[in-house]
């Protein structure tokens, strides 16, 4: 194993050392969805009907598009959703 | 520790010449009919075709038999080792190999060279390999692609700028700088009480930059943050300002470099930054102090990232260590919850009485000027300034009289509504002299740099004293 990759924890160790994932909403109404089509072939035919299924049940959705899959998305959109969204789904097409 | 094999040992580096002037030997020993193993650090091509000649390159063998020097030449018998030599003594190799003839025509002695166990950077990887060392903090994995720093953002563990990654190399260099084991327990920092040992302090050290030499100071810093006149749970939690400002006395503080001088509460030296930091990083990860957390500070100050300095001692002066009661050789640390720092630019006085009133008029900002015996008052006089005084035959505790007569206020001046101004002492003060601070609550040090009719004032905790926040002092050990 490479040394290097290993770190001693410089807490108290209340918390665990895998980190959580964000606390998932218990439900979306009053809250905004966003989605991100990461500019793959046909993802958008997922992701239409996805927000016509949200828009269907009174969800707020916005719709984002990353420039090219090949990418990570450009800081200036990841802040945009950020500011902009309280939840995000990112659909990957294939 | 794996068994030794009987016989004769050799440890040796092509690279070191001493080495390659025992190499024939080698071949002459290994017709012998006693068993030799031979470990060579560097190149395979050292003793090549000698049986029994293991190429050592991950040192383990060499930091199993606590190589220092090569070429080194043991005898074991039944498994324990009986005898070592190191370079060329050839009294020696004579005697433990038993060929008395060995190396007749070599010179009598050469010193060897260094080995590799011992070259930097080495020794602590070797260690945390193959020694009995033993961390009791959790090992945290960090992913192939991860870079080490960020992922120390991504966890929460920095105060906002980076920090060192606390490697396992790193650490156990950091635990060199003491004495003391690293499981030996300091006490419960707070917010969260939590157990802090040598060791977590280590590894905050390591992230804040310190030295191995810093610890000690780190220690006695941290320790004198638990002492619980300090306050240190207020200290974080409070809305206002303060952070522990660490100021270090005598002799450590110059011998690991800490900056008296020029721009001594600024940036730049990174003893006073590190150790500062260290105290800081200490309170954030192991007490779980952070900010919108339990630290609420409405504003907080620069110095929650690091405020440490050392005092400009000379025997002109009383030091603040001195003045606290420890002994002018000792090395302490001194925590005052303190503000930011508020400058007095005074260019023209030139006489004691003048210069303490210009001090005293500006003391009285502390906090507000319609407030007293709330926030103690850390001064610290530059050099400048200070010769004014000594010059005068001033000693620091006369000035501290000077100015306690001084900030002797006007209670009419200072009662809520007075000045038109609705912040001020209760109206039961009118009529009466108000001391500006509590007794024992203005503390002097020295420092700065040679040039600049300046000092500064920085303002303690409003909540000072023993309902809040109380200067504490304690000695670096170990």
């Amino acid at each position: 194993m490479n040394l290097s990759s290993i770190l001693l924890d410089p807490t108290a160790e209340r918390a665990p050392a895998v980190r959580a994932l964000q606390a998932r909403p218990e439900t979306l109404s009053g809250l905004t969805v966003g989605i991100l089509d990461i500019s793959k072939a046909r993802g958008n035919v997922f992701l239409d009907r996805i927000a016509e299924q949200l828009a269907a049940r009174g969800v707020g959705v916005k719709r984002y598009r990353k420039p090219t899959f090949t990418r990570v998305a450009p800081i200036t959109l990841k802040q945009q959703i950020a500011a902009e969204c309280n939840v995000l789904i990112e659909g990957l097409a294939d | 520790m794996h068994p030794l094999p009987d016989g004769l040992i050799i440890i040796a580096k092509r690279e070191c010449p001493t080495c390659m002037l025992v190499e024939p030997l080698i071949r002459q020993l290994a017709q012998d009919a006693t068993p030799l193993t031979v470990y060579v650090q560097d190149d395979p091509a050292y003793a090549a075709g000698v049986p029994n000649t293991l190429l050592d390159d991950t040192l383990e063998h060499s930091y199993r038999l606590k190589a220092e020097i090569v070429p080194t030449l043991i005898r074991v018998e039944a498994g324990c080792e009986v005898e070592r030599t190191y370079g060329w003594h050839r009294a020696d190799w004579q005697r433990i190999t038993g060929r008395a003839d060995l190396g007749a025509d070599l010179p009598p002695l050469r010193p060897g060279c260094g080995s590799k166990t011992l070259e930097p950077g080495i020794a602590e990887e070797l260690a945390i390999r193959f020694g009995d060392n033993k961390f009791s903090s959790r090992r945290v994995e960090i992913g192939e692609g991860e870079d080490l720093m960020e992922a120390c953002f991504e966890r929460g563990w920095t105060d906002g700028l980076p920090v060192v990654p606390p490697t396992e190399a790193r650490v156990l260099r950091m635990l060199a700088g003491t004495t003391r084991a690293p499981d030996d327990m300091l006490g419960l920092v707070p917010p969260d009480l939590a157990p802090c040992t040598v060791e977590k302090v280590a590894i905050n050290a390591v992230m804040a930059g310190c030295k191995p030499e810093y610890l000690p100071i780190v220690l006695a810093a941290v320790e004198a943050a638990l002492i619980d006149e300090f306050g240190m749970h207020g200290v974080l939690c409070t809305t206002m300002f303060c952070a522990p400002i660490v100021i270090v006395n005598g002799p450590l503080a110059k011998a690991v470099g800490m900056n008296s001088g020029v721009n001594a509460l600024g940036q730049g030296n990174r003893a006073n930054a590190a150790i500062g930091r260290a105290l800081q990083l200490v309170i954030r990860n192991i007490g779980g102090g952070r900010p919108g957390e339990l630290d609420r500070a409405t504003l907080g100050t620069p110095g929650k990232y690091s405020f440490c300095f050392s005092e400009a001692q000379d025997s002109e002066w009383e030091s603040l260590a001195v003045e606290r009661g420890f002994a002018p050789q000792a090395s302490t640390v001194t925590l005052f919850a303190g503000e930011g720092v508020q400058g007095i630019v005074d260019q023209k006085s030139r006489t004691p009485e003048s210069l303490a009133r210009s001090f005293a008029l500006c003391l009285r900002a502390v906090d507000h000027p319609k407030l007293a015996m709330a926030g103690d008052a850390l001064l610290v006089v530059s050099p400048e300034h200070s010769r004014v005084f000594i010059d005068a035959a001033w000693s620091k505790a006369r000035l501290r009289e000077e100015l306690e007569r001084l900030l002797l206020l006007p209670g009419d001046e200072m009662v809520v509504g007075a000045g038109g101004i609705a912040e001020g002492l209760p109206l039961s003060f009118a009529g009466a002299s108000v001391p500006k601070f509590r007794p024992g609550g203005l503390i002097i040090v020295r420092a700065g740099g040679t040039a600049g009719l300046f000092s500064a004032v920085i303002a303690g905790w409003a909540a000072s004293g023993p309902v809040g926040s109380t200067p504490v002092s304690k000695e670096i050990t170990a």
